[in-house]
């Protein structure tokens, strides 16, 4: 009892599911990481294909993409999200058994993707391989976690609610429907089951689930970060909290509107194919307005960046995002898009929006709360935290520049036409052609998940209570 | 009065209500509460320092 009275008179934050999401967060993102640099070898190498169907590319590139987006990019939001919420509204949350079985029915998806996907079970469906077994378990976890943060924000000290719950609440909020109408399935077998939608109703249901995946998932959680961690990191408040209100309801509303650009030149009525390339520029102005916001929230603390290398993942994380949300608008444009789609164009915008802005922004966040979780003052070495962000750096723009070059090659190749008015060109040829750039985008996936070991080294350290952080030196300023 | 009335005028509602959302996040009357909102993530060491000590050699 006098417990109890303890906890009330002096409450303190849960920060085990924290550190556990925390934790789990540098697992999974080598474990994706580490199975994407194998499946791009594949394609560069396709000897490395050994004849065991379970690691065929068809199979294994959807256990990347699960991997990378919904293990490493969920457990980090989950981690991030628990942490924001409790310390805007100076308050526990709801339920530490409710944020427990968040978490371990999270890590149980994971591991049935895991297993599922390498046997080929799959609805087939992008980013919602998973089959309906496993989709009501994510259904059920999620209505927890939505109980969880909601609650927490119900029961809040402060009188606002600070802008970052208002993305990570969008989030929640979006991908349970996403999650839901998308997942509509009919089973015919444990493992089995067919989508109620069928031709082009199925394509544009999937689509507005995938890029609103994009669009909530990977992006307003991953604002919800930066909303937090950028003002902290920088030690001063956002730029403009005025913007920020402006940044999220033009976000939530025009995202969602976005879909049908992965649907141009296809069975798609014209009228949708105009919407979604209109909305996807409209999407320009808000994206931009948030990288906005983030960046100049470090005006008049310009010198930080050169001694602080978890400042830098993050402002360089803000300046990828910036460059994929203008390359993604210009992408949906449909005469664009004649030249970019089916090719690596595509591979590489996903990849400077991936590695760029999710994995930096997430790795930075990570450098910046490990620390507090394990009640440590820094990390271990923040020279090697600096190591991470120029491989991080180096990594991804081999990557993204390695598919540009590939992707504007392949479709050059694919539309040239002899004067006869045969192809110039057969499709063999175009792969051919793009060895090189295979070869490229290995080494800088590579490099970036190299640096992933460094962190988890680095990690590693920062969690053991008998080694002291190692002095900072000089040379981390460079 | 056909669907395309209908469309044009919640396009009409749409941009009304956009800029009706900048007036109001912008008006002066805000500002105050607008500026304690943002120093939120600022506000809580006490309760982060408490927690950080009781766990220590908790688990």
């Amino acid at each position: 009892m006098s417990e109890l009275n303890a906890a009330l008179e002096h409450p303190t934050y849960n920060y085990k599911v924290v550190r556990q999401f925390a934790i789990m967060t540098v697992v999974w993102g080598i474990v994706g990481m580490l199975v994407g640099v194998l499946i791009a070898a594949q394609l560069a190498w396709p000897q490395l294909n050994p004849g065991l169907e379970w690691l065929h590319f068809g199979r294994l590139r959807p256990l990347h993409t699960n991997a990378v987006i919904f293990a490493f990019g969920g457990c980090a939001l989950f981690a991030t999200s628990f942490y924001v919420v409790q310390r805007t509204c100076q308050t526990r949350l709801i339920s530490d058994k409710l944020a427990a079985a968040v978490f371990w029915g999270w890590q149980l998806v994971i591991v049935a993707a895991a297993i599922t996907l390498p046997l080929g079970l799959t609805t087939s469906k992008e980013y919602a391989e998973l089959e309906w077994p496993i989709d009501i378990l994510i259904t059920v976890i999620w209505v927890l976690y939505a109980i969880v943060f909601f609650g927490t924000i119900a029961k809040r000290k402060v009188h606002h609610i600070y802008v970052a719950n208002w993305f990570y609440g969008a989030f929640i909020i979006a991908v349970a429907i996403l999650h839901i109408l998308n997942s509509m399935e009919v089973p015919v077998s444990l493992t089995k089951s067919y989508s109620v939608y069928s031709g082009t109703v199925d394509a544009m249901v999937q689509w507005w689930y995938g890029h609103n995946a994009v669009g909530f998932f990977l992006t307003a959680g991953f604002l919800g970060m930066m909303y937090y961690f950028v003002p902290k990191q920088a030690e001063r408040p956002v730029y403009s909290y005025r913007l920020s209100i402006v940044h999220f309801w033009a976000l939530v509303a025009v995202y969602i509107w976005a879909g049908p650009h992965h649907l141009h030149y296809t069975a798609l009525p014209d009228w949708a194919q105009s919407l979604g390339m209109v909305m996807s520029l409209i999407l320009l102005a808000p994206s931009w307005g948030g990288m906005i916001n983030g960046i100049m929230t470090l005006s008049g603390a310009w010198h930080k960046l050169r001694t602080d290398p978890i400042l830098r993942f993050l402002v360089v994380s803000l300046s990828f995002y910036g460059m994929s949300t203008f390359e993604g608008p210009m992408m949906s444009i449909k005469t664009v898009n004649a030249l970019s789609h089916y090719t690596d164009w595509t591979i590489g915008h996903v990849h400077s929006g991936a590695l760029g802005w999710v994995a930096m922004i997430s790795i930075g966040s990570m450098y910046h709360l490990i620390p507090i979780l394990f009640n440590k003052e820094r990390m271990y070495s923040v020279d090697l935290i600096n190591v991470h962000f120029w491989m991080s750096t180096i990594g991804t723009v081999l990557y993204i520049a390695s598919m540009w070059v590939n992707g504007i090659m392949q479709g050059l190749m694919w539309r040239a036409y002899n004067q006869d008015g045969t192809l110039t060109y057969s499709f063999v040829e175009s792969v051919a052609a793009s060895y090189p750039g295979y070869v490229v985008r290995v080494l800088g996936g590579g490099i970036f998940f190299a640096g992933m070991l460094v962190m988890a080294y680095n990690v590693y350290m920062t969690t053991r209570r008998d080694v002291a952080a190692q002095p900072v030196a000089a040379a981390s300023a460079a | 009065m056909d669907i395309n009335d209908l469309r044009g005028i919640s396009t009409a509602f749409l941009m009304i209500g956009f800029i009706g959302m900048c007036f109001w996040a912008y008006n002066s009357k805000r500002k105050q509460a607008f500026d304690e909102a943002a120093h939120l993530p600022f506000a809580d060491d006490e309760l982060n320092q408490r927690t950080q000590q009781e766990e220590v050699g908790n688990d």
